[in-house]
């Protein structure tokens, strides 16, 4: 494999897998856009989106969602209809997740400082990793293949070694369309410009007649939505879930979040891709072993030498 | 009046009032613990010892959390540190045994200077990653040291040559005591063989968990403890009274870290075997765990609350889950007994740390036994309304003035 195609192969990969981070970060940046508060169980809301949608896919069955024998042949129409209503049933589970912690574990402890919040985040995190150890068990379960891989690259008459597949397609088919629907929602409906009026200044969005609790709830719901379908398409894309994947996945969408400028949506999508990114050419020029090494690098470099994230201006729209 | 008066101010020496009983009675049990074990077949003494150790590293751990103020998350990197620091100088498969024999430092595979230079490489690290961290905000901070404490076991996983990896380093050097080598039976002493087991560990763990204490104590009291508590409360107004922030929170860092460096020694030399997992960020979130449970910023709460988590964890958790077994299978219901069989704390302790975590901060965020902040801050008024309080209960007590 040439050089150069080696390189692209990379990218391809870590641009789908940034896309995924991308979902997940979006739920790191609108809470703490509005709150200000790190959302540390975020990931392991998403852990348990995967294994919701799991779940509910072996509940159905064979019979209706066939599984892919071959990574070149088309699944059947009705595999798309019980995906799509996986993916409905693990947002509307992560979403509704995410607002009972919030009610639960954050609200009182909003006028408490930063420590506080973070600190009942992190006794979640744990709680939720623990529901995932009942629920599927210590070691890695397979997330059954219903997801074609076929080399679009080689079906339109191109011979290369890059592989650009169906899988890769699927993730950016499915996060791109979320993402725009949420800054649209975000930008253009007036639930939206109520997050905005209350990540600006909570007390005077409150004087203006906003109800903050509800508000900040939406926005754990629309954060935690994403998370869930981000788990759903992380176990078609990847094949395989375990219960301490959120905190991995968290810690990379968190350092995505944080590098494209926290409380900052573009910031985000822009960070999940550079990590993405960077995690795939680690994996392919270094070692594997050593991306978690990079990535943490990464954030810490970050943190240390410029918080604000490449986007985050003082003068930057908070979402 | 003089007669009235006299029953109020010695009061704790003519009735022993319980608080001292209790205290004397626990150090008493503390001191003679490994014998009481030995007497009564408890067959604990090998729990308690990883337990005072991580009371021990809590201790370390509130200097940072609870008297500087700022949020470690990664802690167990500097335990991690100390260990492997100790286990470098001391263990035949480390990298320096080719070198170091023959070499004019040969009298650093002495444990005890080992576990020293441990302690001060720990706090080198803390300091190292203090230095350019400071600045940041405490969730930012937070998350670097996250990113830190999830670092260095990898980096001990992949620099294989050096720490041998996932595999761990094993053995490690001993600590002796005269011509007592700690583990090794018979150990003599005087020239009289005994079997001691691990007893010594427990001595000495002990005794390094009681000096931790004295110094945090003393060190809490000092010119820089006082700062450190200037600059949690209030950073901008300990500022303008002339408290330099960064020194103040770099000492809390390094002296925090070194705690955790001597703790690794000993748990590395009493394990005999240390490996990258033992020291991941569910270590670290344990021990804060401990300090926020007993409550941060006080010893005494730090080790009751060490004391509560650790006993649950190893002692307790897989006894009653024990017990829950036998129960069910007593009960001759065979659907009773596999559902009380499925019962397992140890499996369930994530969970439960969790939710202690999030109670806590929702219900008292200061721990279950709080520092006394407020009395500090406010001495003249609280003693001198305490020793009125007093003053009145004792004339009370002798029937009114007269």
């Amino acid at each position: 494999m040439a050089g150069f195609e080696f390189l692209l192969q990379q990218l391809v990969t870590g641009i789908a897998n940034g896309m995924l981070i991308t979902l997940i970060a979006i739920g790191y940046t609108l809470v703490y856009g509005i709150i200000e508060m790190i959302n540390f169980a975020h990931g392991d809301v998403f852990m348990l989106g995967a294994f919701s949608a799991l779940t509910f896919l072996q509940l159905v069955g064979a019979q209706a969602v066939r599984r892919v024998r071959n990574v070149d042949q088309a699944p059947s129409p009705e595999t798309y209809l019980w995906l799509v209503l996986a993916m409905i049933l693990a947002m509307v589970f992560c979403a509704a997740l995410n607002v009972m912690i919030e009610r639960f574990a954050y609200r009182r402890l909003r006028r408490g400082g930063r420590m506080a919040p973070l600190i009942s985040a992190i006794g979640v995190s744990f709680m939720l990793q623990n529901v995932g150890l009942y629920w599927k068990g210590a070691s890695p379960v397979n997330f059954p293949r219903f997801i074609p891989q076929i080399d679009l690259v080689k079906e339109i008459g191109i011979d290369s070694f890059v592989r650009f597949t169906t899988k890769d397609l699927f993730v950016i088919v499915v996060t791109v369309p979320l993402v725009i629907a949420l800054t649209v929602f975000i930008q253009r409906t007036k639930l939206g410009k109520a997050m905005r009026a209350t990540a600006q200044d909570r007390d005077a969005a409150q004087l203006m007649g906003i109800d903050i609790n509800r508000t900040i709830a939406l926005t754990f719901l629309l954060g935690g939505a994403l998370a869930g379908a981000a788990g759903l398409v992380s176990g078609l894309y990847n094949n395989t879930a375990n219960f301490q994947m959120g905190f991995s996945y968290g810690l990379n969408s968190f350092t995505a979040a944080v590098l494209g400028g926290i409380g900052n949506l573009n910031g985000a999508m822009l960070g999940g891709v550079f990590i993405g990114v960077l995690a795939a050419l680690s994996d392919g020029y270094i070692d594997p072993r050593w991306t978690p090494v990079v990535i943490f690098g990464t954030l810490n470099l970050v943190l240390i030498l410029r918080p604000t994230g490449i986007l985050g201006q003082e003068s930057a729209e908070r979402a | 009046m003089s007669q009235t008066l006299a029953p109020a101010l010695p009061t704790a020496s003519r009735q022993p009032n319980f608080g001292t009983l209790a205290r004397n009675l626990f150090i008493a049990v503390v001191l003679t613990y490994p014998f009481l074990d030995l007497a009564f077949g408890w067959q604990a003494l090998l729990a308690f010892i990883p337990m005072m150790l991580m009371i021990t590293l809590a201790m370390g751990l509130n200097i940072v959390v609870g008297y500087a103020g700022l949020l470690d998350l990664g802690y167990a990197a500097f335990y991690a540190i100390g260990a492997y620091a100790a286990a470098f100088f001391t263990s035949p498969v480390s990298p320096l045994n080719a070198i170091l024999p023959d070499s004019p430092f040969f009298w650093m595979q002495d444990f005890w200077v080992a576990m020293l230079l441990a302690v001060l490489v720990a706090g080198l690290a803390g300091a190292l990653l203090g230095a350019p961290t400071l600045r940041l905000r405490g969730d930012y901070l937070a998350l670097v040291t996250l990113g830190f404490g999830e670092i260095v076991p990898r980096l001990v996983k992949n620099l294989e040559p050096w720490t041998k990896g996932v595999k761990g380093m094993n053995p490690i050097g001993r600590p002796y005591l005269f011509d007592c080598t700690f583990g090794v039976d018979p150990c003599t002493i005087f020239g009289t063989q005994y079997k001691l087991g691990m007893i010594p560990y427990y001595y000495v763990t002990l005794a390094i968990g009681a000096l931790s204490i004295f110094l945090i104590i003393r060190l809490r009291n000092s010119r820089l403890g006082r700062a450190w508590a200037a600059i949690r409360d209030d950073e901008i107004a300990a500022q303008g009274m002339g408290v330099n922030p960064v020194t103040t929170k770099l000492w809390a860092f390094a002296l925090g870290a070194s705690f955790s460096g001597a703790t690794g020694a000993i748990f590395g030399a009493y394990l005999q075997t240390i490996s990258p997992d033992q020291f991941e960020y569910s270590t670290s979130v344990i021990v804060l765990c401990m300090v926020i449970l007993g409550g941060t910023g006080n010893v005494w709460g730090v080790m009751f609350g060490g004391l509560l988590i650790q006993s649950f964890d190893r002692i307790f958790a897989e006894r009653l889950t024990g017990w829950v077994h036998k129960f069910g299978a007593a009960t001759g219901v065979p659907a009773v007994a596999t559902l009380l069989s499925n019962f397992d704390l140890l499996r369930s302790r994530l969970f439960i740390f969790g939710l202690c975590l999030v109670l806590l901060m929702a219900l008292r965020p200061q721990g279950l036994l709080p520092a006394r902040k407020r009395r500090e801050s406010a001495l003249i008024d609280e003693t001198e309304e305490e020793a009125n309080a007093r003053h009145d209960a004792a004339v009370a007590q002798a029937g009114g003035p007269q």
